[in-house]
C-alpha cells in the first residue's frame, strides 16, 4: 500500500535534515505504529506524506500503491487515497463542517472521475456516521472545528476519514490531549474503519492509545530513522523502559 | 470642542467647480426644489469639488468623478444573473439614471407612497421639502461632501417615499446601465413615520458614471433596512452618500456587495439623534486589477445608549485597491455609547492594497468605542488542511474568501436576503474561477 524508501528530508527554511533516510512499508489490511521520543521526525514524516510545505526531500521515494505521491499536490494525494488525521486539526471560522465535509468529499470524486454525491445523499450518510462518534447535528453546523473541544476535534478527524473512505490512513499523534473515554471513542471509530483494503500507519508518543487500535507492527523511530521494528510487544517494551534503553541498545 | 473647517477653495479648485457647475442643468421644478438646489449649489461653490490634495479623498482619486465628462463605461453583460430575483418585490427600474415606465412596477403599495423626485418638485410636499438636501448639509458639517451637494444641486429624478406602516414586501430599485457614455444622478428620499418598517433593495450598475445619494429620515421607533448590491460591470464609475438621521430606538441597518468597478466610493453618513438607536452600516467587496473600492463612514453619536457597528470588508486581487475610511463621533452628553468598527482586507497577492483610516473622536466619557483593522493573505495552516482533504486550491481560495466575508454577510438580517446575497457571492467566485 504505502512504501517509502530511504527518504531524506531537510527543512526548506533552515540547513536542517530531519529525516535520514526512512525505510517502511504498510501493507493493506495492516495497522503499523511509529513511535519514538519528541523530535525524532514523527511528524514531519506525516506532513512529507501528505505534501505540507516548508520542507525538501533530497533522497529517496514514497509510493501509494505503486504512485509516487510526493511529485503530487496535496489535494491529488488526497485524491489517490491519502488521508492524515492532524495532530492540530485546523479551525476554519466562517467555514461550516458540513460544507467543509460535503466539498472535500465531491472533490476527490470528481478528481477520480466518479459522480458527485447527492446533497440528500451526502447529509444521509454523514448523519449516520456522525452519530456512531457521538457528533452531534450542532458540531456538523458550526464552523470547521470552531470551538471544538480537544476530543471533538480528533473526533471531527475520524469522522472526515469515514466520510472520505481513504485506502491509506495516517494518524498523527492521535491521542495527544485525549482523556480516556474520548481516546475510546476515536479508537473506536478508527477500529470500525480497519479493513482489508486499507492500510493504517498509527504515529504516537505512547503505548496508551496501542492499547486500543492494536497495531500489527511497532516501529521505533530516534533522529529521523527507524531504528527497531517489532510486534505489538515492543510498545510495551516502549511503555516499561522508555525510549532510552532501545534507542541506546540499536545505536 | 469640536474641530471647526476655515478653509476656501483654491483658485484650481475654484476653477474646476466652476467648469462643472457650467456644464450642469438645473432640473425644473417646484418652487421648493428650486431653492433647495440653490441653497445646494452655494455649497458646493463654497468647498468647491473635491481634489486629490483634499485630506478625505487621500485614498481615492476624485478627478474621473469631478469632471465634466463622464469617461465611457463598456457595457456588461451580467447573463442570466438576476439580483434579488427570489424576492417578491415592488420594482422600480431606472435605465441610464431614466425612470423607465414600463419596466417598473405600479408604484402603489400598502403602508408607503411613493413618488417620482421628477413630479414631487410641482407639488408641495411639505415633508419631502423638509428633508430635501437637508441631511445631506447637516452631512457636511464635520467634512465636505461636495459631490453630494451637487447631487442636490442637479438631480433631476429619484424615488420618493414616505414610509406610513409596516411595508408588506421590499421595494426594490434597479438600475440598468445601457449607453456607455450616460452620466446619471438620482436623488431618494425616504421618510419613515413613527413605527413604520421598510426594506429598500438597490442592484445595477446605474450608468457609466452614477452619482447617486440617498437621504433617509427614520423616526422613532421606526426601522430601515437596506440591502445594497453594485454589479460587476467593471468601467462604470460611482460616487454615492447615503444619509440617515435616526430617532429614539429607530432601527437601520445598511449592507452593500460589491464586486468590480474601476471606481467607487460609497459614503454613509449616519446621525443617531435619539436615544437607544442601532445603527448598523456593513460592506463586503471584492475586486481585481485596476479595481478601486472606497468606503467612506461617518458615524455620529448624539444621544444616549446607541448602538453603530461597522463592518466592511474587501477582497483584493492583482494589484487591486481597497479603501476604508471610518469615523465613530461621540458628542458630549452621548452616554452608554457601544460603537464598533472594524475593516479587514484579504489580500490574495501581494499587488493589492487595502489603505485605512479608522478614527474615533468621543467627547462623552462613559461610552465603549472600539475599533479594529487587519490586512491579512489567506490562512495557510487552512488551506493546507483543506487541500490536505481533497479540496484543489481554487476552490479552497474561494471557501475561505467566502469565510472571510461572512462577517459582513451576517450583517444582513433577513435570512432570505441573506441567502441571496451568498447564492450570488459564490456565483461570482465561480465565474471568476473561470
Amino acid at each position: 500500500m504505502l512504501e517509502i524508501k530511504n527518504l531524506h528530508v531537510d527543512l526548506e527554511e533552515e540547513e536542517k535534515t530531519i529525516l535520514k533516510g526512512v525505510d517502511l512499508t504498510v501493507e493493506a489490511g495492516k495497522v503499523h505504529a511509529i513511535m519514538g521520543p519528541n523530535g525524532s521526525g514523527k511528524s514531519t514524516l506525516s506532513y512529507v506524506l501528505s505534501g505540507r510545505d516548508g520542507y525538501e526531500v533530497t533522497e529517496g521515494s514514497a509510493t501509494l500503491e505503486g504512485e509516487d505521491i510526493l511529485e503530487m499536490e496535496p489535494e491529488e494525494r488526497a485524491a489517490a487515497g491519502l488521508f492524515l488525521a492532524f495532530q492540530y486539526p485546523v479551525e476554519i471560522p466562517g467555514v461550516g463542517n458540513m460544507t467543509f465535509m460535503r466539498t472535500a468529499v465531491n472533490a476527490q470524486r470528481k478528481a477520480r472521475g466518479q459522480e458527485e454525491m447527492s446533497a440528500t445523499d451526502f447529509l444521509k450518510e454523514v448523519r449516520a456516521k456522525a452519530k456512531d462518534l457521538k457528533i452531534d447535528a450542532d458540531m456538523l453546523k458550526r464552523p470547521v472545528n470552531v470551538g471544538f473541544s480537544g476530543g471533538e476535534k480528533k473526533r471531527n478527524e475520524i469522522l472526515q476519514m469515514a466520510m472520505l473512505e481513504p485506502k491509506m490512513c495516517i494518524l498523527d499523534e492521535t491521542d495527544s490531549g485525549l482523556d480516556v473515554d474520548a481516546m475510546k471513542l476515536v479508537a473506536e471509530g478508527v477500529n470500525a474503519l480497519r479493513s482489508e483494503g486499507r492500510g493504517f500507519l498509527v504515529i504516537t508518543h505512547y503505548q496508551r492509545l496501542l492499547d486500543h487500535i492494536k497495531p500489527d507492527v511497532v516501529h521505533i523511530m530516534s533522529e529521523g530513522r527507524i531504528v527497531k521494528t517489532g510486534g505489538p510487544e515492543l510498545a510495551l517494551e516502549v511503555e516499561k523502559n522508555g525510549y532510552t534503553d532501545i534507542v541506546a541498545e540499536v545505536a | 470642542m469640536l474641530p471647526v473647517r476655515k478653509h476656501q477653495p483654491s483658485p484650481q479648485k475654484q476653477e474646476v467647480t466652476e467648469t462643472r457647475i457650467a456644464a450642469m442643468q438645473m432640473p425644473d421644478g417646484g418652487a421648493w426644489a428650486t431653492e433647495a438646489r440653490g441653497a445646494a449649489v452655494a455649497r458646493v461653490r463654497k468647498a468647491g469639488l473635491p481634489a486629490r490634495r483634499d485630506e478625505y479623498w487621500k485614498f481615492t482619486r476624485p478627478d474621473s468623478l469631478t469632471q465634466v465628462e463622464a469617461p465611457d463605461a463598456a457595457l456588461f453583460d451580467a447573463g442570466d444573473e438576476i439580483v434579488f430575483g427570489s424576492i417578491d418585490a415592488l420594482k422600480i427600474v431606472f435605465v441610464d439614471g431614466v425612470f423607465d415606465a414600463e419596466a417598473s412596477d405600479d408604484l402603489s403599495l400598502e403602508g408607503v407612497t411613493i413618488e417620482r423626485l421628477a413630479d414631487a418638485g410641482a407639488k408641495d410636499i411639505h415633508w419631502a421639502r423638509d428633508l430635501y438636501g437637508v441631511l445631506e448639509e447637516r452631512g457636511q458639517s464635520h467634512v465636505d461632501r461636495p459631490l453630494a451637494a451637487l447631487n442636490t444641486a442637479y438631480a433631476g429624478d429619484g424615488i420618493v417615499l414616505h414610509v406610513t406602516g409596516r411595508v408588506s414586501k421590499p421595494i426594490s430599485l434597479i438600475y440598468h446601465h445601457k449607453s456607455k457614455t450616460s452620466d446619471a444622478m438620482l436623488h431618494h428620499l425616504v421618510k419613515l413615520e413613527e413605527g413604520a418598517e421598510m426594506t429598500l433593495l438597490e442592484s445595477g450598475p446605474a450608468a457609466a458614471r452614477f452619482n447617486k445619494v440617498m437621504e433617509v429620515d427614520v423616526a422613532d421607533e421606526a426601522s430601515f433596512h437596506h440591502v445594497r448590491v453594485q454589479g460587476r460591470d467593471h468601467e462604470r464609475r460611482a460616487v454615492t452618500h447615503l444619509f440617515g438621521r435616526l430617532g429614539r430606538e429607530s432601527s437601520f441597518k445598511s449592507f452593500t456587495m460589491t464586486a468590480n468597478g474601476v471606481m467607487t466610493r460609497n459614503e454613509a453618513v449616519l446621525e443617531l439623534t435619539g436615544d437607544d438607536a442601532t445603527a448598523h452600516v456593513a460592506g463586503a467587496a471584492m475586486g481585481d486589477g485596476d479595481f478601486h473600492h472606497d468606503d467612506t463612514v461617518f458615524v455620529t453619536h448624539d444621544a444616549e445608549r446607541c448602538e453603530s457597528r461597522q463592518v466592511f470588508k474587501k477582497v483584493l486581487r492583482n494589484g487591486a485597491t481597497g479603501v476604508f475610511q471610518g469615523k465613530i463621533l461621540v458628542k458630549p452628553g452621548a452616554q452608554k455609547t457601544d460603537g464598533y468598527q472594524i475593516s479587514q482586507s484579504l489580500l490574495l497577492d501581494e499587488d493589492s492594497q487595502f489603505l485605512v483610516k479608522p478614527e474615533l473622536e468621543i467627547y462623552a466619557d462613559d461610552v465603549a468605542c472600539s475599533h479594529g483593522s487587519t490586512s491579512g493573505a489567506i490562512d495557510e495552516d487552512a488551506m493546507f488542511y483543506l487541500r490536505a482533504r481533497g479540496v484543489p486550491r481554487e476552490i479552497a481560495t474561494d471557501l475561505l474568501t467566502l469565510a472571510f466575508l461572512a462577517e459582513a454577510v451576517e450583517e444582513v438580517a433577513d435570512e432570505a436576503l441573506r441567502d441571496e446575497v451568498v447564492v450570488l457571492l459564490e456565483g461570482w467566485l465561480v465565474r471568476r474561477r473561470g
